[in-house]
């Protein structure tokens, strides 16, 4: 416990521990620990003497901050516009499918989170997804079931 | 400083600079609806009830009216036509979030109700509370999460329990302030103070169905 | 970066410059193996590191240059592998081509053919300008992608690069920077077209003793990805852009605020700003001459509304990323409340090429009213996805045909977005349109910030509208009426067309909502959401008609409204459907015409991808001409 506060209050100090440095300060937070753990966010608070309410009003304005555990993988599906008209809809029910999640939820053993994302840059593979590092083409249920097995 | 003259509804009227068009108009006998307004608290521009036609060398354009500050030789229109129209419409939009919502105004405006989508959570998200609670009473009790449609207020607990006997029941409580009443109506489950559950926060609005409250993204254990 | 040394005044700048030039052959061998998104997506890594380990091996490392440069362009046939100094594109490669790359072209001077263009008529390209996918831009922003790594301050020196800057800060005034903006003609290529020059001014004039300069580089289309193309590839014209800007209106600090989504983008920039701390052309007294300046990188948490200018303004101050309800504009009240101007990166990378070559080249590029050339993300359903630059005044159609290379699998076209969740569709007979800010705004999209989505006749209009409202709809900031619930009735009156319950007075209800909302909502967000339903109901109202009247989907796309079968007269009975069938709802022998269940049938589209293009056996129909043909559920499972 005293390790993770320790290494809150590096982060923070590496931002000069000002207010304005808090969406900084988060979103390093975030990677280091994945998601945001509630012990952590009200320590931020007391160190920046940044009222809660503050907090939470913005950690769930962004869209990147998650406020529940990631999964130990990620599954990103591209709802970007070139890839919706090739298809993303019935790409992202497919993998939903086969991770048995809905999009924006993490799979009960934490294995697996389903996300989606806009525009990966990549829309000549569109409909187009990531999973962990792998970009992945238009996959049938099958491609991402072997995907999905082949992760620890 | 010196006085700005400015017209409203064809009648020439002098304010103070910084004086905005809602309190210009008010003074000059305009009748504006306001929802999100509240005297002593920074003008917020939520609810746009308040909305006026402004006309500046010819050009009309519309302006949330608590907002907008007084400017030299502006013609302000408080009933327009296109005002009354735009009235009209958001009305139809909140008395879908609230149908408690003043009959009497929506008569005035001739609100068609039906057409819209049902969404009964009574909260307008005017922000009064919270805003109340934070920039006024300093005690932060009171927030909003999320954005968009998800975007709902919540207490936190903690805070509630500490903070809230402080204004509880006297003239300093956020109920008071609630234009919707629905705080106010249903205190003993609404009223932050009043609850003793060991969430760490949880969302003040009132909804018909309790599925709708799961946000989209996760609150996590909020 | 030879060795650091801190340039003191002009002189040494020139002096720097010279050594880089003179330090250069301009025949030495390069190659530049493209690590944009889309072919980092190709695996252009692998591709990379090929080439680092043969080159070492075939003992040419050391006469030949290796870089991993941003986004060439032509991201469709990604890989991209370009020698240079004759610009020989290969495309698609992959690693085990890197071999024969090193052995035929570096040492033997010739072609790896089959890894050229081919045309039309079958003939291989060889040089990357002569492909008709590049013959057609005018590169002047984004060409020197290819040139220059983007971690080499050398490579972007050697191009001319700071020589702007140098320019500005020791033989301009102020006020000259912004006259030759002013008159240049530059407008704003973050959406609102507003003229840059005008902007710069406006920030420049108020008594203030801070001023901000900002870099949008939020990208929030969310089919685009040009202004990532820039910053990684080319971070210091951005950077550049963005000084001069500064010296011109006085600012002595700039921010970059860019999505997080970004971190080759993020890594590239600090990069560049590390070095050029270190050569002293950022920090205090720059050259000698007075100017200070230093730069902010600010990460985007992910928030499309942060991309408007006073939001982004309050997330930099570390604040939620709503926009200001106040009527006062940022070049006077911004950032922390003082002066600041905000523009795009696309705007800021034109800068240097302004003030190097003037206004008056600028203005020879372009229209009446839109100057310069213009970066698209051209995507969706065209055959060369890909980013491109072109001279504004260029038609859609060009664009599309010429450097797209028409619709993919030659099917129809049918309408291209521009201008992302803010814009609208145009349709096939208004592709004669030109590029310009005007007029596309007249014809009710815009030229937003570059995203240029091709749509095909398998594309519903209707169910594209939705699908920006439902973007929308979570990206708005929630705080005013119009916007929140405009957007969110708007949204429940979409469902019920693509779910076939709409009635013919929801049109009308469309309408007043989205009148309402253009005029009354708080921010650029909720007034320009409607545009996209507006403009499809525009040019495409038969679509709207079609799913209200008879229940049907032209596009085939509303799952509610559709229904497989397979055309018995042409089903060949290859069982390549049966194969994809997630739920076992196609049966049949082989040879023989297969049959789908459609009570079991998910509608997951697979079956109709996979018949063979030579087949197309399986058909879509109405939903509501299954129901007819068989009664009950039960019948059909039978069936
Ligand atoms: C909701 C919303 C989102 C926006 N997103 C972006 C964006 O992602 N990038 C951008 O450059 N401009 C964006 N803009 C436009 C900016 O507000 C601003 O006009 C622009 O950055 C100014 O730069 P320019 O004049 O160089 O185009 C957005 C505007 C709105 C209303
Ligand atoms: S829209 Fe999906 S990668 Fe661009
Ligand atoms: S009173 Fe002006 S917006 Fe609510
Ligand atoms: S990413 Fe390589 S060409 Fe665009």
């Amino acid at each position: 416990m005293l390790g993770k506060l320790a290494a809150v209050d590096k982060i923070i100090e590496a931002h000069g521990s000002e207010r304005e440095g808090l969406i900084q300060i988060l979103l390093d937070i975030q990677r280091e620990f994945r998601w945001l753990p509630k012990d952590i966010l009200e320590h931020v608070s007391k160190r920046l003497d940044v009222p809660i309410n503050y907090i939470y009003n913005l950690t769930t304005f962004y869209a990147h901050f998650s406020l529940v555990p990631k999964g130990r993988h990620s599954m990103h599906v591209c709802m970007g516009t070139a890839c919706h008209v090739r298809g993303a809809e019935r790409l992202l029910e497919r993998t939903s499918k086969v991770l048995g999640i809905k999009p924006g939820q993490t799979s009960r053993d934490e294995k697996f989170s389903l996300d989606t994302v806009n525009c990966l840059g990549a829309c000549a593979l569109g409909p187009v997804m990531i999973a962990d590092d792998e970009y992945l083409s238009n996959p049938t249920m099958e491609d991402i079931r072997r995907k999905a097995d082949s992760c620890e | 400083m010196s006085e700005i003259k400015l017209k409203i509804n064809g009648e020439e009227v002098t304010a103070e600079p910084g004086t905005m068009l809602l309190d210009a108009a008010r003074k000059a006998g305009a009748e504006i609806p306001t929802l999100c307004n509240l005297e002593g608290l920074e003008p917020f521009g939520a609810c746009r009830l308040c909305v006026v036609e402004l006309i500046r060398g010819g050009r009309s354009r519309i302006v949330a009216s608590c907002l907008y500050p007084v400017e030299e030789g502006i013609d302000v229109l408080t009933e327009s036509e296109k005002v009354v129209r735009y009235r009209r419409n958001i009305l139809e939009l909140l008395e879908a979030r609230w149908p408690l919502i003043d009959k009497a105004l929506l008569e005035k405006y001739k609100v068609n109700t039906g057409r819209m989508a049902r969404r009964d959570n009574f909260c307008i998200m005017c922000g009064i509370c919270v805003r109340h609670c934070s920039e006024r009473r300093k005690l932060n009790v009171l927030g909003f999460v999320g954005r968009g449609i998800e975007r709902q207020v919540v207490s936190y607990t903690m805070r509630a329990k500490e903070f809230c006997p402080e204004c509880f029941d006297k003239e300093l409580s956020c109920l008071k302030f609630c234009p919707t009443g629905v705080i106010v109506n249903d205190c003993a489950t609404r009223c932050p103070a009043s609850r003793d559950e060991e969430a760490f926060a949880k969302p003040i609005r009132v909804r018909d169905d309790d599925n709708a409250i799961a946000v989209k993204k996760s609150l996590g254990d909020l | 970066m030879s060795e650091i040394e801190k340039l003191l005044n002009p002189s040494d700048f020139e002096a720097f410059q010279k050594k880089i030039v003179e330090g250069r052959d301009p025949n030495r061998t390069a190659v530049a193996v493209c690590s944009g998104p889309g072919c980092l997506a190709y695996a252009s890594g692998k591709v990379f590191d090929r080439f680092k380990v043969e080159l070492l091996e075939s003992g040419l490392a050391e006469e030949v240059t290796l870089a991993q440069t941003g986004c060439h362009g032509f991201c469709e046939r990604g890989p991209s592998v370009v020698i240079l100094p004759d610009e020989i594109c290969y495309l698609r490669v992959s690693p085990d081509d890197v071999k024969e790359i090193i052995e035929t072209t570096l040492r033997g001077g010739g072609i790896v053919e089959r890894l050229l263009y081919k045309g039309e008529d079958g003939l291989p390209v060889q040089k990357e300008s002569d492909i008709p996918f590049y013959k057609h831009q005018q590169k002047v922003v984004f060409g020197d992608n290819k040139r220059i790594d983007p971690r080499s301050i050398d490579d972007y020196i050697a191009r001319g690069g700071y020589t702007a800057l140098v320019k500005a800060i020791t033989t301009m005034s102020p006020e000259t920077v912004i006259a030759e903006v002013k008159e240049s003609g530059l407008r704003g290529r973050g959406g609102g077209g507003f003229p840059a020059g005008a902007k710069w001014e406006a920030t420049a004039k108020p008594p203030a003793d801070t001023r901000y300069v900002i870099v949008n580089a939020d990208e929030g289309d969310p089919g685009a990805y040009m202004d990532r193309g820039i910053l990684e590839g080319n971070p210091h014209s951005v950077i550049e852009g963005l000084m001069i800007g500064g010296y011109a209106i006085g600012a002595n600090e700039g921010y970059i605020y860019v999505r997080q989504e970004y971190p080759l983008a993020i890594d590239n920039v600090l990069y560049a700003l590390e070095v050029l701390r270190e050569i002293g052309l950022l920090g205090e007294n720059i050259l000698g001459t007075g100017f200070n300046f230093d730069i902010i990188v600010h990460k985007g948490a992910g928030a499309f509304v942060s991309g408007e200018s006073s939001a982004l303004m309050s997330a930099i101050e570390g604040r939620v990323g709503e926009p200001r309800p106040k009527y006062i504009r940022t070049s006077i009240s911004g950032l922390r409340g003082k002066p600041s101007c905000l523009n795009n990166v696309e705007t800021w990378a034109n800068v240097p090429l302004i003030i190097n070559k003037g206004a008056d080249w600028f203005k020879s590029i372009g229209t009446e009213g839109s100057k310069g050339t213009k970066i698209f993300s051209l995507v969706g359903n065209v055959k060369n996805t890909g980013l491109v630059e072109v001279p504004m005044g260029m038609t859609l159609r060009q664009i599309i045909f010429d450097i797209g290379g028409g619709i993919r699998d030659d099917k129809e076209f049918k309408a291209v977005q521009t201008g992302g969740p803010s814009g609208g569709v145009i349709p096939e007979d208004m592709l004669d349109l030109h590029v310009d800010y005007d007029e596309l705004y007249a014809a009710g999209s815009m030229m937003g910030s570059g995203g240029m989505i091709v749509m095909d006749k398998d594309t519903c209009m209707v169910n594209v509208a939705k699908y920006f409202l439902e973007f929308l709809s979570d990206e708005s900031c929630g705080k005013c009426v119009p916007c929140r619930d405009g957007i969110d009735q708007l949204l429940e009156v979409l469902q019920r067309l693509t779910s076939g319950n709409a009635l013919e007075e929801d049109l009308e209800l469309i309408e007043d909502i989205s009148l309402m909302m253009k005029e009354c909502a708080l921010c650029g967000l909720g007034q320009s959401a409607p545009n996209p339903v507006l403009s499809s109901i525009k040019y495409f109202k038969d679509e709207y008609i079609a799913h209200i009247a008879e229940k049907r989907c032209p596009g085939g796309v509303c799952k509610a409204l559709i229904a497989y079968t397979i055309d018995k007269e042409k089903c060949i009975g290859c069982g390549k459907c049966m194969k994809v069938c997630p739920v076992a709802a196609i049966t049949g022998e082989k040879k023989s015409p297969h049959k789908i269940n459609n009570a079991l049938c998910v509608k997951c589209d697979s079956c109709y991808q996979e018949c063979p293009a030579k087949v197309q056996a399986v058909t879509k129909i109405r939903q509501a001409d299954v129901i007819t043909a068989f009664a009950t559920s039960e019948e059909a499972a039978n069936e």
